[in-house]
């Protein structure tokens, strides 16, 4: 097996709270994992700590080591390149308050393209590759505000797929859609790990049996299981993970 | 359907009984109206007074382009007033924004500097006008340009709206959510793209809110001028010159020790209707803009 990403027994503190134990997770390369786990057990911590978005805290200190096809990408690594090559999906919709083509030329504008006939090409691939470009085809020069927010999370995910990542990172991006858009992200991410690598954080069980290879479940700042899906929901391992899937926890 | 039928209906009467069951109701009731007709009559005698007495004057003497005694333009002080619009911006728009992006964006919570720069911003927002005149004439009419300037009072009033500029600036700023600098980050986009591509464009009505606010400011503002920019009454030849703006103009008008005669009064009432028709308009704009920006 391939991995992707490598988490190697990292331990995270926002100042004296510590939100990581010793966790270790090996990510496959083009499969989705998902990190499930109730509420504050460190999923979107450890989530973000992949492309370095925690940078952005002050008091968040981490321990360990992180490694992108085995380059540490807490050592030398730029990282906006290492954004660029690890790109994120947000729980909430976030596009910017410009127009679809914008929002998703954005990102490959900051990486230097500028020629307008790349840019055209990029937008249409990435938008058709989040499944998204018959509804926004017409509309282009549109502000992105104006769709729903099924549309507008799936214009995230291609302005997420614009700077041709590695690794797609997604926290819970479903959480805010109705059942249909939900239905369509889904079909979407198992069209993506064809090509990209995908994590994501989900509170919906159902989904991640749904959609991901492995899954990892979280508790309390540990990593308590992680193993193939199917395996995990229905032989789990750990007495933990078999209260928290059957509801049990508490 | 008439509006008796709708069902949230509530006819007078019925009104009137609730009242008179409650009358503490009713005399606050009677209190807000009173306060809402108070002030909006205060308004309006304030300004049918000003345009009753002023309109009739407003002649084509009053906008020669060169001032006399004989005929009081107000032209030369028009322009000044635009000059000095501009130029205090061109000091105080620079400096005031980026201030605000070094506090919101840069400075880590609980830094020193920043409660530094918290206190001085509202200190100096405290300070009347008056002192900053007084500051002013020392520093630029004694020690540095040697006399009256129209660039010694611009920076004198950059220093009078520069807080105006930092605070409405650091609110805007502030309240562009953290989702997008996320989203921006996460696309590899570094600090400063983050601030001048998704940052500023959001925060922009906000902004220029302050900038307006301090229009009306620097159009209005007639003490920190007098010791400063001076009160000559015509367009100066050079920036290190005096020259006086419409509120000083009107100002000297009536301080002239002629003003009693109605020439000078009937010329400062003119004055003073296209100095208020200046504000409105800077106001109307302003309003424009913002909602311009935001349907954007
Ligand atoms: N910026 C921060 N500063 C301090 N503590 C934080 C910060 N962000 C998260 N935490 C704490 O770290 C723990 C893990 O938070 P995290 O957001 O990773 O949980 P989560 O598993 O994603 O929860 P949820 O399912 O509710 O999104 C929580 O106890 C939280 O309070
Ligand atoms: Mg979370």
């Amino acid at each position: 097996m391939n991995y992707k990403m490598e988490i190697n027994n990292v331990n995270l503190f926002y100042d004296k709270f510590q939100a990581l134990k010793d966790v270790t997770i090996p990510i496959a390369e083009k499969q989705i994992t998902a990190f499930i786990g109730p509420s504050g057990c460190g999923k979107s911590t450890l989530l973000k700590s992949l492309n370095r978005m925690n940078d952005l805290i002050e008091g968040c200190l981490i321990k360990g080591k992180m490694l992108l096809d085995g380059e540490d990408i807490y050592g030398g690594m730029n990282v906006d390149i290492l954004r660029k090559r690890v790109g994120m999906v947000f729980q909430k919709p976030n596009p910017f308050s410009m127009s679809i083509y914008d929002n998703i030329a954005y990102g490959p504008r900051t990486h230097g393209i500028r020629s307008k006939a790349a840019l055209d090409e990029i937008v249409e691939k990435s938008l058709k590759n989040a499944a998204i470009w018959n509804e926004t085809k017409d509309r282009l020069k549109k502000s992105a505000l104006g769709m729903s927010g099924g549309q507008q999370q799936r214009l995230c995910i291609a302005r997420a797929l614009s700077v041709s990542p590695e690794v797609i990172l997604m926290d819970e991006p479903t959480s805010a859609l109705d059942p249909i858009s939900t239905g369509k992200i889904e079909e979407l991410m198992s069209e993506l790990k064809k090509e990209y690598t995908v994590i994501i954080v989900t509170h919906n069980m159902q989904q991640a049996t749904r959609i991901s290879d492995t899954t990892a479940f979280f508790l309390l700042g540990e990593m308590v299981e992680h193993n193939v899906t199917r395996e995990i929901f229905s032989n789990p391992k750990e007495k933990r993970t078999e209260d928290y899937i059957t509801g049990r926890f508490g | 359907m008439s509006k008796s039928e709708a069902i949230n209906y509530i006819p007078f009467k019925q009104k009137l009984r609730g009242y008179l069951k409650h009358p503490m109701s009713l005399f606050l009731l009677i209190l807000v109206i009173g306060a809402a007709v108070i002030t909006v009559g205060l308004v309006a005698i304030l300004l049918g007074h000003l345009l009753i007495k002023g309109i009739p004057h407003i002649k084509p003497h009053l906008f020669e382009w060169k001032y006399t005694t004989d005929n009081l333009s107000m032209m030369p002080a028009i322009i000044n007033t635009f000059i000095m619009v501009i130029l205090t911006l061109l000091i105080a728009v620079p400096v005031g924004i980026s201030s605000a992006i070094y506090l919101v964006e840069y400075a880590k919570r609980g830094n020193k500097v920043v409660s530094v720069i918290r206190l001085t911003t509202e200190t100096l927002a405290g300070i009347p006008s008056i002192v900053f005149g007084l500051f002013g004439f020392i520093v630029f009419n004694t020690m540095i340009f040697k006399g009256y300037s129209m660039i010694g009072g611009a920076l004198t009033l950059s220093m009078m709206v520069l807080p105006i500029i930092i605070r409405t600036t650091e609110e805007a700023l502030i309240s562009v959510p953290d989702l997008f600098r996320e989203g921006s980050f996460g696309l590899g986009a570094g600090k400063l793209r983050t601030i001048t591509r998704i940052v500023l464009p959001y925060a922009m009505p906000g902004i220029l809110a302050g900038i307006i606010l301090s229009i009306g400011r620097i159009v209005g503002e007639t003490a920190a001028l007098i010791f400063t920019a001076g009160t000559i009454p015509g367009v100066p030849k050079a920036l290190t010159r005096s020259g006086r703006t419409l509120s000083l103009h009107l100002f000297e008008l009536v301080q002239n020790p002629q003003a009693p005669t109605d020439r000078y009064f009937n010329a400062a009432y003119a004055t003073a209707v296209v100095l208020l028709a200046l504000v409105v308009l800077v106001n109307a704009l302003s309003s424009f803009i913002a909602k311009k920006l935001s349907s954007k």
